[in-house]
């Protein structure tokens, strides 16, 4: 389903060239959930890029659903990115002046959905996170933890095949980061794939599987 | 898409409401700046009489000082004619209209003795004058050849003048003191305010329609004053005004209407051929050089558009694009504020060109109320030049459905163009920097 065959990533500069990933190798299955852990600078974040389309990258192969990602224009990118990949940020990019329900509405915007299936997507994605209820409330309005639930909500509502989450519990208490991961696992148990990156060795072990990136090469723990 | 768009640009433009304030503050100075120079310019190089301004034709003869010519370009000609030849060719019929023409005033003593006397201006003119330029009556009509050929004491009045001396009344068959001699009212004309007065430069062409119009043959018998310009290469043979009139001095201006090219090569066959006659009368003593201009080339000739309102209208235009360099750094600030919600669009499937339209549309509205304050900056300009100048450029300081549109465009192209290079920043960001920055 995604499959890394020795991806290169080299960032450059005048003066100094740092290769964020070496002969990067990774397969991951449909349905899995797979736990990234691994140094602050290995190439977890710039993995997680790539496998997000957010980022090229300078060599090796990249799969993604079957499909060879290596050479795709901006549109077909932004279109792979739209239908097949959800996101969760660390710290949750909200739209500040934007309501809950228009929040979950952007990505379905470049969808191409009437109206009536947006409002019936956002309604069951918010309902799925338990705040229905507040969709006409702003994100300011909301705990940190309910804003993460609104960045899922936002990544489930085009219903993708795979959801990469970013360090999606590092803005919250151990409380709040566990009911997070409560929901991610259900949102697991439920078909999608995840993909998390972490530094919390706790969360990391309610993963189906733990990989360790290192000096930007991936290890199976 | 287009308008979630427009909902998205409201909401940046709340979001950011002084960045946003700023922006349409400067496009609606440049706008204002531009559009007040424009429309001055535009009405005064307006075609006054669109459906026949190519077959009217002002004449020009070269009746100046051998030694020296009417002004310094070679090519130039005198801008008017002696009264002889005016005279002269009005009576040779030779095209389909003619008319000499010129300038006077004189004191009207209305009937009513509770009115005082007041000076009115007045226009010496042939019959034709009236059909040649399609001047619309209120009451009666022109006089006719025989009040031309017989000199009859007989008028039109100005609307305005009928309503100051009858009170707006019919007052055709009525009698009127005009320089101390009574006339018959014959015409009344409806409102007419041709912009340019293309007929007279020489007097001002943005000046007001004469108050009265009589016979150009009246002109010797009472000795009606010359009001404008009179140039003389030569003093008059004798003394009086029957002799100023005979002189080399040009005082009065002469249309012709020529329907078609054929007429009007007829027509300079005649002008040519009347100077040579002349010429052997001892006349016109430089080399035979005559020219008819039509309505647009006479009013280029006489430079009725100034210099100074044309740089005036460059330089406005040089404050709009500092105008809007200043907008192009305040977009690029906002849109730099923006960098997250960006990533984030990006990330989630906006593609750059999404993105592009997006900011574009932004540009376009921030453009757009900009325009809209600019035409109320317009028209607070258009105010300050007539209270500058006067009652007279009323006509020249107002703002049409056509200036209006074009104000619109211009505040949306400029604010489009002012915006590609923001907005191209803006969907060059790097969604992955951003989103990790948060």
């Amino acid at each position: 389903m995604l499959k890394m065959t020795d991806v290169k990533k080299v960032f450059r500069t005048d003066l100094v060239e740092t290769h964020a990933l070496k002969d990067f190798n990774l397969q991951v299955g449909e349905g899995d959930f797979v736990a990234v852990t691994g140094p602050s600078g290995s190439g977890k974040t710039t993995f997680l890029n790539i496998a997000g389309l957010l980022e090229t990258f300078d060599g090796g192969t990249y799969e993604l659903d079957g499909q060879d990602v290596s050479n795709l224009n901006d549109k077909h990118r932004s279109q792979l990115r739209n239908e097949k990949i959800g996101f969760i940020f660390q710290g949750f990019n909200l739209i500040p002046d934007l309501n809950l329900f228009d929040n979950v509405d952007v990505p379905l915007r470049y969808r191409g959905f009437n109206s009536a299936e947006r409002k019936k997507r956002i309604e069951n994605s918010l309902e799925m996170v338990g705040l229905a209820q507040r969709m006409k409330h702003l994100p300011s309005q909301l705990s940190g933890g309910q804003q993460q639930r609104v960045a899922i909500a936002r990544a489930l509502a085009g219903e993708p095949r795979f959801l990469l989450a970013d360090e999606p519990t590092g803005n919250l208490d151990t409380k709040m980061a566990n009911s997070v991961m409560e929901l991610l696992k259900t949102i697991n148990d439920a078909g999608t794939t995840i993909i998390m990156v972490t530094h919390d060795a706790d969360l990391a072990k309610q993963a189906r599987r733990n990989i360790y990136v290192r000096d930007g090469q991936v290890s199976e723990l | 898409m287009f308008n979630y768009y427009i909902k998205l640009a409201f909401k940046s433009f709340k979001r950011n409401p002084i960045l946003s304030l700023l922006m349409v503050t400067a496009i609606a100075l440049g706008i204002g700046a531009s559009m007040t120079t424009i429309t001055v310019n535009y009405l005064m190089s307006a075609n006054p009489i669109p459906h026949k301004s190519e077959q009217l034709f002002h004449i020009q003869v070269d009746n100046w000082d051998p030694n020296n010519p009417f002004n310094d370009d070679e090519d130039a000609l005198p801008n008017q004619l002696t009264w002889t030849d005016a005279t002269n060719l009005t009576h040779a019929k030779k095209a389909l209209r003619q008319s000499a023409m010129s300038m006077s005033g004189a004191i009207i003593e209305p009937q009513d003795s509770e009115s005082k006397p007041f000076e009115a201006s007045i226009r010496l003119a042939y019959t034709d004058f009236f059909a040649m330029f399609d001047v619309p009556f209120l009451y009666g009509g022109p006089w006719d050849n025989n009040s031309d050929s017989n000199r009859e004491q007989v008028v039109v009045l100005s609307k305005r003048t009928n309503e100051s001396v009858f009170g707006g009344e019919n007052s055709i068959g009525k009698n009127i003191v005009i320089a101390g001699r009574h006339f018959q009212v014959v015409g009344v004309i409806d409102t007419w305010e041709v912009m340019p007065k293309f007929y007279d430069v020489n007097n001002g062409p943005f000046n007001e329609t004469e108050e009265l119009f009589m016979p150009f043959s009246l002109k010797e018998d009472l000795e009606l004053p010359n009001w404008g310009n009179n140039n003389c290469w030569k003093s008059p043979d004798g003394e009086g005004y029957a002799a100023f009139l005979r002189s080399e001095c040009i005082n009065t201006q002469m249309w012709v209407e020529l329907p078609n090219a054929q007429a009007e090569a007829d027509y300079l066959d005649f002008l040519n051929n009347y100077v040579r006659s002349q010429k052997e009368l001892g006349r016109f003593p430089r080399p035979l050089h005559n020219r008819l201009n039509d309505v647009m080339e006479w009013m280029e000739r006489r430079e009725v558009v100034e210099e100074d309102a044309k740089m005036m209208m460059w330089l406005s235009f040089m404050f709009l694009l500092v105008c809007l360099l200043n907008t192009i750094g305040l977009l690029l600030a906002k849109f730099t504020g923006k960098s997250s919600e960006i990533g984030l669009r990006l990330a989630v499937g906006a593609s750059k060109a999404d993105v592009f339209k997006q900011h574009i549309v932004e540009t376009a509205c921030i453009g757009l109320v900009g325009g809209i304050a600019g035409l109320g900056l317009t028209l607070v300009g258009l105010q300050g030049i007539k209270s500058l100048y006067g009652d007279f450029v009323d006509d020249l300081a107002s703002l049409d459905a056509s200036m209006i549109v074009v104000a619109l465009v211009i505040a949306l192209v400029s604010s489009i163009a002012a915006g590609l290079y923001p907005t191209w920043r803006a969907c060059n960001i790097s969604p992955a920097s951003q989103l990790k920055s948060q």
